[in-house]
């Protein structure tokens, strides 16, 4: 067709201006002009894919080639072009001869026919693809002017210039590189303040002063964590429909802080891929494994929830891919690559590595709590000391008691029961006979558990509720604190052989290892009702009433463990024929929401029965019990701790000491919750899944990394802790390149490869080959360092060039990957808002914490704009003006003006962003309620610290927003405008207040000879000069 | 991007941009378009209005997505067999393989609970809950053939919206914006409305951009307050004092552009002057007041009331604006429970001012280049969910109807089994809806492509065939 020779000129031209080009050059360079003709051609068929090769003939490797396929005959004959069956293939005019077949719809260009001849002329070579090669640190070019040249940065940057005859720029204004540097190492502007300083020193280390100040400020953390929490596809809440808030944030300030104090690259991956597998992990070490947590979760009503846990587990293969390896590998999820030398098998033998988890949720706690639960134990540990220290025979009373109740126990059977009910909320069947509940949560509702017992008589039931690392805080019960209600049970009964004939069986008493004092239901399950409902004894499961339940919470530090209950029949059962037993468990103490964290259910639980008259709950936890089961002599001191533990809560003589110990747990702090990743007890096999489907698992695969990259160190374990070693080994081949390279598009817009999600043979080829691998060996060899990085890349005369461009410049390289210019663009989202309140003098630096719900309309968060309702309580007080890292992100309706300046919401993994220039952007920054508070709050402040007449005042305003001072003619607008707007407010019947106040019933104090008038006239002037393209872009 | 409107080296730089930018893939859309008559305007803007592969039928599409999977049973798929099976389960065979949401398969049949007539010159068969599209009937190509792979709602919803069910990849909207741009220059190119009794359930990536450019993603309009969000000029800001900031920001970016040469500059002058006409369009297009009361009637809309009435008479006057693609969703179609109470209600909402919607296209000669889409994520069970008044999740077949755009008037294509539980002739796989409307468009959907991850991907991933018997 027409379209198709039209095309190829432009092959040329596009490949001429982003590499060498093809044809320009003197020597064919195979991973640069041949290796993409083979594989968008032939690869289909003559690729690595086993499965959909043709006549048994692979082009990919140089062996196969030259041994030929079915026919035998070499498809390559090096130097022999004439000879080879390749190039009579792709040059035949029959139908039935020619490659590709017409019937792909590909077909060779003349020129790429003659590339392929010049190749094989010249010996048809093979090297490897570059991104699989490691990194060796490449000689520096010689350039010409060398007097330009500060860092070896440059040396790579000029040589290439000079290729191409071109010149760099001339070194930016103090002015411009101090907001530079500022805004790319804090993301924050620099205040006027700061730039004077920055002015008036003149001693030659001014600027590597200015970098270092900036390097340690808590700032930078925040700055390049938002880059990486993009790689970890951060956000607050768990997507899909429910998109329930999550506390994750923890993981956040670990990533914060990871970068403040320049953790080593290779050791946060380690941490965030297998801190849980260091050697005594402490809490960071596990909140950072949160990255692979970062994943939605899915808890609609009547899903597969393990679908979903598999969505989830594609979902860290991708992020592992993107932000660690910078190679897609999602394509092999479904079928060996047609591209790359990565097979299916390789996909899932890393993916069985991740596989082999428990998603965990476990209880966290900030650094003063962390101290505060040291102080708590410390005092039980010294009350307990102090008893055993009075008490010098303690171990034979010990001894003693433990002989007393040791065999003091109820025998039971398990009931395996399984779910009878509706299928809302599905279970994990244990092989100990108990379930787990996931998925979908319903709030308020009646569920249903059948299952037989060969028991023939039956005097209990008894309910066991477990602790399970999958629970939120470990269960057992599935509310945001890991606890449950259990509003009524009831059983009935049927004879094994006839079991549809049901008969309720009256429960007449009811014994628990913990009950709670009775209290009322928490805010957070409020139903609507109006009516009142409590948690208590476990007498309340069984008294008939829907609004009383039995809870076990035990207060913070001591909520997720195991309990049971004991429910003793009014008339044993006698079933010579066994029995089938239906369990009703009716659960009415949730919240009226079922889209947000409102259940209070039952997590993980068993049944079981007995024979034994008068069963009653064992009152020992199950600890001490399994510790019974040990002689004593080979107990552990903490074994024999935990067993006194528990036993000197029954001495009634030490009452008065286990009033004290109670007293200190009552201080324990509540703590926070952080979604993390852990080993699972029960190992979970992998399989090659056909297709990527989960219902079709095929061959069975053990934990690997893929041929062809670097091999796993025998060294390493052979757990997720040597997979994260293997990720960022020294031989790794893409490690350093893909971090380096997403620094270096942080710092100029586009990475040296622009494709940075992909260094593999499909991604573009680096600008700069050499100076991506000097940079990758040099960030190495400084122990990963981030700040040594960030060092190297602004002391470069590269770095520091004006942004200026001209015509000329536009046109040889109009998207600046030469860098003859520095680069000049819009700031990332969360930039532009922080720019406007730091330049307004509202923002709150405060680094960490929760996250924060700055003004946003409501009806975003509320049907039927949002799904479920949502809660966005509106920040009043200081957190109202906190950095945007800081907004809580709900993955279903995002923050809108950050969305509206290409700010990803965290679906999954994002390595490059995009950056547009709407309408929608301008009405944001004009109209938008915080970024007119801005506007207000410079005017105000302009108005009280800006000199004494409006011209200075002008460039003040100017100077906190753009980093310098206006030209004469600048000033000149501004001061028209300024003048304009005055009259306009001094108007009969302007409201002023309207405009200059937040609120015009209290409007703000003005300085003293400050009409309200000129506070309206200013607050427009700000909001002008908030709006201006240069405010919101990085020069 | 480039200064100079004009002469030959920017035009290249401009292509050369335009294709780094966008990253259109070679032989994909936009080259040839390029190297067309618009090219100059395609280097400035990425909405710049474009051609399609080929002389499209469909210039705009209006795409009414009834969340939640409405019953084809109850609304359009015809089964008086299903009826004799009322309280019967079904045969194992039926089973095999299949998964259900919430019911155990291997329920009994429910009966369907509304009567269907024969409808128009076409004979379409269509329940007793659509007397106003039966008035229609002859405009409408009913799809009986619908399949879909997934059958939980935010899975199954992205699914038909961007041909994939898991997030993060463009949608049929922001793949319609990125071939073809938008006629528009003061509102958005793709406008979504919720109207139902809740958001849909796959979020706001129903309307992504995915890893297109952003500008391609959909813009959320309200039928209530204010349109678009931060439209209003603040209290205490006139359209005379917008102007005067609009003015004194030109002409600061101005001088900056003449100082730096940065390109972008303008654009970001232009995007202000966009957002400035935006202001005084957007109220304007929105006021269904305006409307005369027949049409208002027709419809069954009553300004200041949000509704799904008022919203499908907003659709029509967008896309008069030349907005391209309009998508209204309406989450109130899962009727697990209370089949006939809520369908009757959703029916009563929907009914007239969708098939009001047919004809005021229609009376202005726009149904021809407008395409009507309706239809949700899947259908609902033959088997019966709870006592007998509910259905649960279905995705082996459902309907969704087809009307203007190039579309075949007045045919019902494809058949079910005497349950509506199976297709049995003329399926259509999501996939191949989405070839359809892309072909109707004007695009080979094998051929828009946009690379990403190494990768050149495609609304319909590697599926999709054409529905020629569809086509007019």
């Amino acid at each position: 067709m027409p379209m198709k020779a039209i095309t190829l000129p432009f092959v040329v031209l596009i490949a001429g201006w982003v590499v060498d080009s093809a044809l320009a050059a003197e020597s064919i360079d195979f991973q640069r002009d041949v290796r993409p003709i083979l594989a968008d051609n032939c690869y289909k068929c003559h690729g690595p894919d086993a499965a959909t090769r043709k006549g048994k003939l692979r082009l990919d490797t140089r062996a196969e080639a030259l041994k030929g396929g079915r026919s035998k005959q070499p498809a390559i004959v090096p130097g022999k072009p004439k000879v080879s069956e390749l190039m009579g293939r792709v040059e035949s005019t029959e139908e039935t001869e020619i490659m590709p077949p017409p019937k792909s719809g590909k077909k060779l260009s003349p020129q790429q026919i003659e590339t392929l001849r010049r190749w094989i002329a010249t010996g048809a070579d093979y090297p490897q693809h570059w991104a699989l090669v490691p990194p060796v640190r490449p000689a520096l070019p010689k350039v010409r002017d060398a007097g330009w040249v500060r860092t070896p940065i440059d040396a790579f940057i000029l040589a290439r210039l000079e290729r191409e005859g071109l010149k760099p720029s001339p070194q930016a204004s103090k002015e411009t590189l101090l907001r530079r540097l500022s805004l790319d190492l804090t993301g924050l502007p620099p205040s006027p303040e700061q730039i004077d300083a920055f002015l008036n020193d003149a001693s030659p280390k001014a600027y590597e002063n200015a970098v270092e100040k900036l390097l340690a400020s808590p700032h930078y953390g925040e700055r390049w964590a938002r880059h990486w929490l993009d790689a970890a596809r951060y956000a607050d809440s768990d997507g899909f429909e429910k998109d329930k808030p999550r506390q994750v944030w923890m993981y956040r300030d670990w990533v914060v802080s990871a970068f403040n104090r320049d953790l080593p690259y290779d050791r946060f991956i380690i941490e965030q891929f297998a801190g849980d597998l260091l050697p005594n992990p402490t809490q960071d070490q596990l909140v950072a494994t949160g990255f692979l947590r970062n994943s939605m979760i899915n808890e609609e009503g009547g899903i597969d929830p393990e679908q979903f846990r598999m969505e989830a587990m594609f979902d860290r293969m991708d992020a592992l891919g993107k932000s660690v390896l910078g190679l897609t590998i999602q394509c092999v999820q479904c079928h060996d690559h047609k591209y790359d030398p990565l097979r299916q098998e390789d996909y899932y033998r890393l993916f069985a590595y991740l596989n082999d988890t428990d998603e965990a949720n476990i209880a966290v706690y900030t650094l003063d709590e962390q101290k505060k639960r040291a102080d708590i134990f410390r005092g039980i540990r010294e009350i307990e000391q102090d008893l055993k220290h009075r008490t010098p025979d303690w171990r034979e009373k010990l001894a003693a008691w433990e002989a007393r109740v040791r065999d003091d126990r109820t025998e039971w059977s398990v009931v395996r029961a399984a779910n009878a009910g509706d299928n809302s909320q599905r279970y994990v069947y244990h092989d100990d006979g108990s379930l787990t509940a996931w998925g979908y949560a319903p709030t308020k509702w009646s569920s249903q558990f059948v299952g037989k017992t060969d028991r023939k008589r039956i005097t209990g039931i008894r309910l066991e509720t477990l602790t399970d690392a999958n629970l939120p805080l470990g269960g057992p019960g599935r509310s945001p604190l890991g606890l449950f209600a259990l509003s009524e049970i009831t059983v009935e009964v049927a004879d094994a052989k006839t079991p549809e004939k049901w008969t309720r069986v009256k429960l007449a008493s009811a014994t628990a290892d913990f009950g709670n004092e009775e209290k009322a239901l928490e805010p957070m399950f409020d139903d609507r009702s109006g009516k009142k409902r409590s948690t208590g004894p476990v007498a309340f499961a069984i008294d008939g009433k829907d609004d009383t339940a039995w809870g076990i919470d035990a207060g913070p530090g001591r909520r997720n463990v195991d309990r049971k209950a004991v429910f003793v029949l009014e008339k044993p059962l006698d079933m010579p024929d066994g029995a089938v037993l239906k369990f009703h468990v009716k659960q009415m103490h949730g919240g009226w929401n079922s889209d947000d964290n409102q259940n209070n259910n039952l997590g993980r639980f068993r049944f079981s029965v007995t024979s034994t008259d008068h069963p009653i709950a064992d009152p020992l936890p199950r600890g001490v019990r399994a510790i019974f089961m040990r002689p004593p002599d080979s107990r552990t001191p903490a074994q024999v701790d935990a067993v006194f533990s528990y036993w000197r809560t029954t001495v009634p003589e030490w009452k008065e000491a286990n009033d004290r110990i109670e007293a200190l747990w009552k201080q324990h702090p509540t703590g926070g919750a952080q979604l993390t990743i852990a080993s699972r007890r029960k190992h979970r096999t992998t399989f090659i899944l056909k297709r990527g489907d989960f219902l079709k698992p095929d061959r069975e695969v053990t934990p690997g990394v893929p041929t062809a990259m670097n091999p796993l160190s025998i060294r390493v374990e052979p757990s997720r802790l040597g997979l994260a070693k293997w990720l960022v080994s020294r031989q790794s081949p893409t490690a350093a390149r893909a971090i380096v390279n997403r620094v270096w598009q942080a710092y100029f817009g586009t990475g040296l490869v622009s494709t940075s999600e992909d260094l593999g043979t499909q991604g573009e080829p680096p600008s700069h080959p050499e100076l991506l691998d000097w940079l990758a060996v040099e960030f190495m060899d400084s122990g990963w360092s981030f700040k040594h990085l960030h060092r190297s890349i602004v002391a470069s005369a590269t770095y520091q060039q004006s942004s200026k461009t001209t015509p000329e410049l536009l046109r040889k390289d109009p998207m600046n990957r030469l860098l003859a210019r520095a680069p000049r663009f819009r700031v990332e989202g969360e930039v532009v808002r922080d720019i406007a309140l730091a330049a307004s003098g509202l923002l709150n630096p405060k680094v960490g914490g929760p996250p924060v719900y700055p003004p946003a309309p409501d009806f975003l968060f509320n049907p039927p704009v949002s799904y479920g309702p949502k809660t966005w309580t509106e920040e009043k007080a200081e957190n109202r003006y906190r950095r945007a890292l800081y907004t809580f992100r709900f993955r279903s309706v995002p923050y809108p003006v950050l969305t509206n300046f290409d700010t990803p919401n965290g679906d999954a993994s994002c390595v490059r962003r995009a950056r547009s220039n709407t309408p929608l952007q301008a009405l944001t920054t004009l109209n938008e309620t915080l970024f007119l508070e801005c506007a207000r709050s410079l005017a105000r402040k302009t108005l009280a610290d800006g000199g004494p007449n409006d011209a200075e005042r002008v460039t003040l305003a100017f100077r906190r927003c753009t980093g310098r001072k206006p030209s004469p003619r600048e000033r000149e607008v501004l001061l028209a405008f300024l003048t304009k707007q005055i009259e306009r407010f001094s108007a009969p019947g302007a409201k002023p207040w309207d405009l200059a106040a937040d609120d015009p019933a209290h409007p703000p104090k003005l300085p003293s000879g400050v009409s309200p008038a000129q506070g309206a006239a200013w607050t427009a002037l700000a909001r002008l000069l908030l709006n201006l393209d240069e405010t919101i872009t990085k020069e | 991007m480039t200064l100079s409107p004009t002469g030959h080296p920017d035009r290249l730089v401009a292509r050369r941009w335009f294709l780094k930018q966008c990253g259109v893939g070679l032989g994909a859309i936009g080259l040839a378009d390029l190297l067309g008559a618009t090219a100059s305007a395609a280097k400035e803007d990425p909405l710049a209005p474009r051609k399609p592969h080929f002389a499209p039928k469909a210039k705009n599409v209006i795409f009414l997505f009834m969340a939640g999977g409405p019953s084809h049973l109850e609304l359009f798929d015809n089964k008086p067999g299903l009826a004799k099976w009322d309280g019967k389960l079904p045969p194992p065979h039926l089973l095999d393989g299949y998964r259900a949401a919430f019911i155990n398969p291997n329920s009994k049949f429910l009966g369907p609970k509304f009567k269907f007539a024969r409808h128009g010159q076409s004979g379409a068969e269509l329940s007793e809950l659509l007397p106003h599209l039966a008035t229609v009937a002859d405009d409408l190509c009913i799809v009986k053939s619908m399949t879909t792979d997934a059958f939980n709602h935010a899975p199954a919803q992205i699914f038909l919206s961007t041909g994939a069910q898991q997030f993060g990849r463009p949608s049929l909207g922001a793949w319609t914006l990125y071939g073809l741009g938008s006629e528009s220059r003061d509102l958005p190119g793709f406008v979504v409305f919720s109207t139902g009794g809740k958001g849909p359930s796959g979020g706001n990536s129903n309307w992504g951009s995915g890893f297109l450019p952003t500008v391609y993603q959909g813009t959320q309009f309200r039928t209530g307050g204010e349109p678009v969000l931060y439209l209003a000029n603040p209290r205490g800001v006139d359209r005379s004092l917008q102007k005067d900031t609009l003015d004194g920001l030109s002409a600061l970016d101005q001088m900056r552009l003449d100082e730096v040469g940065d390109p972008e500059i303008a654009t970001r002058i232009n995007s202000f002057e966009r957002a400035f006409r935006m202001q005084a369009t957007a109220p304007d297009v929105m006021d269904i007041a305006k409307e005369p009361k027949h049409i208002l009637d027709m419809y069954g809309a009553e300004p200041g009331k949000p509704s799904f009435a008022n919203t499908c008479l907003l659709a029509r006057r967008l896309v008069e604006k030349g907005v391209r693609f309009v998508e209204i969703f309406h989450e109130s179609w899962d009727q697990h429970g209370n089949l006939v109470g809520d369908l009757k209600k959703n029916c009563k909402n929907t009914d007239q001012a969708s098939a009001a919607l047919i004809k005021d296209l229609k009376r202005l000669g726009l149904l021809d280049s407008t395409l009507v889409v309706w239809g949700g994520e899947f259908g609902r069970t033959p088997m019966v969910q709870g006592g007998s008044d509910g259905r649960d999740h279905h995705p082996n077949c459902f309907t969704m109807w087809l009307a203007g755009g190039g579309v075949k008037p007045g045919i019902t294509l494809g058949e079910s089994d005497e349950f509506g539980f199976n297709v049995t002739a003329d399926k259509v796989h999501v996939h191949d809806l989405n070839a359809t409307i892309l072909h109707l468009l004007g695009f080979n959907h094998t051929r828009l492509t946009y690379r990403f991850q190494g990768r050149d991907f495609r609304l319909t991933d590697v599926h999709g065939n054409v529905v020629n018997k569809v086509l007019a």
